[in-house]
């Protein structure tokens, strides 16, 4: 919570202000344009000022500010990953996390709730076991635990042994939270906009100028704009965008669905999560369940529904909470994932010298917003391209070294 | 209900269907560089348009082609292998940006 929510709590009302100013007149040369007003490129702006007191920034966004897959996701925050590179790096992300509110001044509706990981195999506890380990180690703060205490931690999931999938145990991870996505957006770009960065929206990046293996500028549906460096953050169009630059990425577009339930009283407080039953679940403060499933079966670039994802998500929560049989869908929506091989980001270095890229977001990107944008940010700043991010460089493919991260959501095990 | 036009099969369910992804020209293992065959295993056009794809139908292990628009969600055409292999020799030769 930020103090300035105490402070005016109890010293009467606060004035609203208007957080994002209007945008400035676009400038024909900028020191660093990033591609994509989403939360990573709105991260990576601010902490370019902040940190590197790089103001010359202009991002750009063919729709309007946090409009992709920021507002689309299901708002999960989570380091219990299982192999160290993945760890360590959303652990960074976790300790960023916490101080956010405060940061900005500004309510992200952070909220520690812990996660419980479903186990329904022998081979799926092992794996539990293995992350809980490669977590401790890491100082990640991860324990096996069995059904009676999952009853415990979330009333009305059915842990009898004689269901199709029955919950043997669980990993819990207590640092697990949520937060308000638009509002992680909004927070980045009064912040970034605040020590001169401009956003500059319905502006569509149409072609990456470049000569010599460097980027000089970007064509834009507004003119030509003419940059030093440049970073593309457009998670859902990543090849699209990369292709403009001359490259291809090892990445497959594809679409993740989810849904809010209307608003229940509060029953549960963990987040629960099912790898086998590809079924995620938490209630928000108002009351809803957020419900996300595993990404649609074939790649498209659309963020349509199907009855197919609707069917399949319902069953396997009822599966985990019956008594949900009678709770009726209120929204549903779409977002459109980079999907990579080995379930990890790409993040980095590209063929072109002064192009940086920060994709393979899959259905991990919104817990990774705060380490992107600062770690990204370094690399711009200073060229080189930190170690916690190497294991997730673009030619990590060439060399097959690839990460395994399957401790991802769309991970059965 | 989506569907799946089937060469084979005709109109049916496209969840008995499983996408296996680009019709690429395959380098020839025995000359190809690492580069090259990484950038084979991993790297894809995965282009927003039409995009020609290798398909197969589970229940009768079945494979053909399809033509269909990643942002519309269009089946725009499909057609069994040996049509690719009349255009363009061996399906593996084929060059995928006609």
């Amino acid at each position: 919570m930020p103090f300035s929510l105490l402070k005016h709590g109890l010293f009467g009302r606060q004035v609203p202000r208007r957080i994002i100013p209007p945008a400035a007149p676009l400038k024909s040369t900028y020191d660093v344009v990033i591609i994509g007003a989403g939360a990573h490129g709105l991260a990576a702006a601010y902490y370019l000022a902040k940190d590197h007191g790089v103001t010359d920034v202009a991002v750009l966004d063919k729709g309007y500010l946090g409009g992709g897959n920021t507002g689309r996701n299901t708002a999960i925050i989570r380091a219990n990953y299982l192999t160290p590179e993945g760890v360590r790096f959303y652990a960074e992300a976790l300790e960023l996390w916490r101080g956010l509110s405060n940061e900005f001044g500004f309510n992200i509706l952070y909220s520690e709730r812990g996660h419980l990981t479903l186990a329904h195999s022998d081979s799926a506890m092992r794996t539990m076991r293995w992350r809980a380990e490669v977590n401790k180690h890491l100082g990640v703060n991860s324990e096996v635990v069995f059904p009676d205490e999952i009853e415990r931690m979330a009333p009305g999931i059915d842990i009898s042994p004689n269901t199709r999938y029955p919950i043997l145990g669980a990993l819990h991870h207590p640092p697990g939270a949520t937060a308000r996505h638009d509002a992680v957006a909004w927070g980045y770009a009064a912040g970034a906009c605040e020590r001169g960065v401009e956003l500059h929206m319905n502006t569509e990046v149409l072609d990456v100028l470049q000569s010599n293996g460097r980027v000089t500028g970007v064509e834009t549906n507004r003119g030509r704009i003419r940059c030093r460096q440049a970073l593309q953050a457009v998670a859902g169009s990543s090849s699209v965008v990369a292709a403009m630059a001359g490259f291809r990425l090892p990445i497959h577009t594809v679409p993740l669905q989810a849904c809010v339930s209307l608003p229940l009283k509060p029953f549960l407080d963990p987040i629960i999560v099912s790898g086998s039953l590809h079924t995620y679940i938490w209630q928000t403060s108002r009351g809803e369940l957020v419900i996300g499933g595993a990404t649609d079966p074939y790649g498209l670039y659309a963020s349509r529904s199907s009855l197919e994802f609707k069917e399949g998500l319902m069953a396997n929560t009822l599966e985990l909470f019956p008594f949900l049989s009678e709770v009726t869908v209120l929204r549903q929506w779409a977002g459109i994932c980079d999907m990579t091989p080995d379930f990890s980001p790409v993040m980095g270095e590209t063929p072109l010298e002064n192009y940086y890229i920060d994709s393979g977001w899959g259905t991990w990107g919104f817990k990774a917003t705060p380490v992107c944008g600062r770690r990204m940010a370094e690399t711009l700043a200073t060229g080189r391209v930190p170690e916690i991010l190497r294991p997730f460089r673009l030619s990590r493919f060439a060399e097959f070294e690839q990460v395994g991260e399957k401790g991802a959501a769309s991970v059965g095990h | 209900m989506k569907i799946m036009p089937c060469p084979l099969n005709g109109p049916r369910n496209i969840s008995e269907f499983v996408c296996q992804g680009e019709v690429e020209i395959e380098p020839d293992p025995a000359t190809a560089s690492d580069r090259d065959w990484a950038d084979h295993l991993f790297m894809l056009d995965n282009e927003a348009g039409v995009v020609r794809e290798w398909w197969y139908h589970v229940p009768t292990s079945y494979w053909f082609i399809a033509e269909r628009n990643t942002v519309t969600d269009e089946i725009v055409r499909t057609y069994p292998t040996e049509e690719l292999i009349e255009r363009g020799g061996h399906p593996a030769d084929f060059e995928s940006k006609s």
